[in-house]
């Protein structure tokens, strides 16, 4: 039997995989405790409650931010650098695509609330990468 | 047929049919949902896309969990000689997990959200999921006689279902304030946690895989290697270690990133051992081409290499950042789910349903899988080079109009719809006949039995009298 095909002994297989899931949990742990440099938002409600809305309407199954979302319409990270009004035009009365969600003003601001947080947090625009020849990427 | 009498094989079937009932209902909305993309406004006032994609993304993922659910249940009982688990935890787990779905669907329809990417429904339902799968691990957990020297594939199983368990548990920390209120940090355990929970279900899917490999090849040898043994654990380091490669571009730690990349590009070994064994490969084909479990268990070997490299390439950060947030990532996923989760759990089911039951028109079934597959290239190589149009316009210094970027891709969009419906049509013609063939021989020979018992029943009647 060659030794590519020889069975790994239990004893190798309980230690290789102990080893691994210690690492992964312990990886884990380290980013429960440790949250990139983006500020808790304590004391935003409004912002807060901006995201509640996001994930009310489900609003991810068609717009992404980072990148991560549903493609139909666009990525909305950075959408607050074309300003509140331009938010509020969409958020009022729909697109010929995006129904009208009969959001009240409360809402509305809520929303914009947010993604003016968002922009703060960075830009998910590709074009501001540096790209390496290593394969690396950074903002 | 009158095997199907045998409760204890038939049950845990009955997982499978309900999965085939839920990956019909995937392949409509999914048509619903791509009529959507090239018809602005299509069903927006009655049924908007932010309803239709949950209802194909749950549909799809379930069709897939609940389905490997009935195949690792299956696959046990012909693994060891005990009758395995509790009858009435078994009845639990599926009625939990058919209730989950109902409330899922109703809550959808009723634009009721959680707003989370995959588990869109309100997070109430996930306690249904959560204790049908406390349910299922206890079922798998008890049916081993022993833990000492079992192939790789209960090792895969059982990995598979711990870390869906604790994957799916971590989805829901956005609950806690203390998640929810740090932003990144929020999108960094909600994409690691759905990184490694698509690794959990595909290591109970490969393993599932490596089972039906045995049974028809009749040799246990390779289930036992070293080098299965190696693949599980490169696979296992992928699922704990490599999900970083969805946030290349979100702002969190750097080391999140260079972690991912390093990990990722292990799954080169894997990339590299398909290429070493093609001839081995080729042989078995040629051995076992008569049999049409076989046949999906190949084309899903074919998917798994065309998206592995698609995959390797996307975990390069350099790649990645023209492909992130492209239909190239819709393609890797379509070529994910359906080409290697659905042909493989296809195969697995049609081994399953047809064993003890008439086989049902084999020309259909090989020509739907036929169909399906060039139907599924279609569809991939157009979402591909509509990715492609995406990323030229992202990457575009001047920044051009949304509706610019959507009119250069539209013919691409058109492409993949069309492909589309074919697939759909490939895909039903092995369904729909897999199904109306198992029911027919499960109630025949349910009808069978009940007739046999009232039978027995007028005979100790008769002789009381």
């Amino acid at each position: 039997m060659s030794l590519i095909m020889k069975p790994f002994s239990d004893k190798h297989k309980a230690i290789l995989f102990i080893v691994l899931a210690v690492s992964f949990f312990s990886y884990t742990v380290v980013l429960y405790v440790s949250p990139p440099v983006d500020r808790p938002l304590e004391h935003a409600t409004a912002v807060l409650d901006g995201k509640a809305l996001w994930q009310k309407y489900n609003c991810n199954a068609c717009h992404q931010l980072y990148g991560l979302g549903g493609y139909l319409g666009p990525d909305l990270t950075n959408v607050y650098e074309k300003g509140p009004d331009y938010i509020k035009g969409f958020l009022v009365t729909g697109t010929n695509v995006m129904p009208d969600f009969h959001l009240n003003n409360e809402e509305i601001e809520h929303l914009i609330s947010y993604f003016k947080y968002l922009n703060t947090t960075g830009s998910a625009d590709p074009r501001s990468f540096k790209i390496y020849y290593d394969g690396r990427i950074e903002q | 047929m009158a095997a199907s009498n045998n409760k204890n094989t038939a049950f845990p079937k009955l997982f499978i049919v309900s999965a085939l009932l839920l990956l019909c209902c995937g392949l409509v909305f999914g048509l619903i949902g791509g009529l959507q993309y090239i018809i602005p406004g299509f069903w927006r006032n009655t049924l908007s896309f932010e309803k239709v994609r949950p209802l194909h993304v749950s549909s799809m993922v379930f069709w897939i969990i609940i389905a490997l659910v009935g195949v690792v249940l299956s696959f046990l009982q012909q693994h060891g000689t005990r009758r395995n688990y509790s009858p009435f935890l078994l009845r639990a787990q599926l009625i939990l997990l058919c209730l989950a779905v109902l409330l899922i669907f109703i809550s959808y329809f009723r634009g009721l959200f959680g707003g989370r990417e995959y588990w869109e429904f309100p997070p109430y339902i996930s306690i249904f999921i959560i204790a049908s799968w406390i349910l299922f691990l206890v079922n798998v957990i008890a049916s081993l006689i022993t833990i000492k020297k079992q192939p790789v594939y209960i090792w895969m199983w059982l990995t598979g279902i711990c870390f869906f368990l604790f994957t799916f548990l971590e989805s829901y920390l956005w609950l806690i304030p203390y998640f929810n209120r740090h932003l990144v940090n929020d999108m960094t355990v909600q994409w690691k946690s759905y990184g490694s929970m698509v690794g959990s279900w595909n290591m109970i899917m490969y393993g599932s895989s490596i089972f039906l490999m045995d049974k028809i090849s009749g040799s246990k040898t390779y289930s036992h290697s070293r080098i299965a043994f190696l693949l599980y654990f490169l696979g296992l380091f992928n699922l704990m270690f490599n999900w970083g490669h969805h946030l290349y571009t979100v702002p969190t730690h750097p080391y999140v990133h260079y972690i991912a990349y390093a990990v990722s590009m292990t799954e080169l070994l894997i990339l590299g051992r398909m290429i070493l064994t093609w001839r081995q490969s080729l042989t078995a084909a040629q051995k076992f081409r008569h049999n049409i479990a076989y046949r999906f268990l190949l084309f899903g070997d074919v998917w798994i290499l065309l998206t592995l490299v698609l995959a390797l390439a996307m975990s390069i950060p350099a790649i990645n950042v023209y492909t992130h947030g492209t239909y190239i990532t819709v393609g890797h996923t379509m070529g994910a789910t359906i080409g290697i989760n659905t042909f493989l759990i296809l195969g697995m089911a049609y081994n399953l349903l047809t064993d003890e039951c008439r086989e049902p028109n084999r020309k259909i079934i090989i020509a739907g899988l036929n169909l399906a597959n060039i139907a599924l290239f279609v569809f991939w190589i157009s979402l591909i080079v509509a990715g492609v149009l995406k990323a030229a316009w992202q990457m575009n210094p001047e920044r051009l109009p949304y509706a610019a970027m959507l009119d250069s891709v539209k013919p691409w969009l058109i492409s993949f719809v069309v492909a589309g419906f074919v697939l759909t049509t490939g895909l039903l013609m092995i369904v729909l006949p897999l199904l109306k063939s198992y029911l027919s021989c499960y109630f025949t020979s349910h009808l069978f039995s009940l007739r046999s018992l009232n039978a027995k029943k007028q005979k100790r009647e008769l002789s009381l009298e």
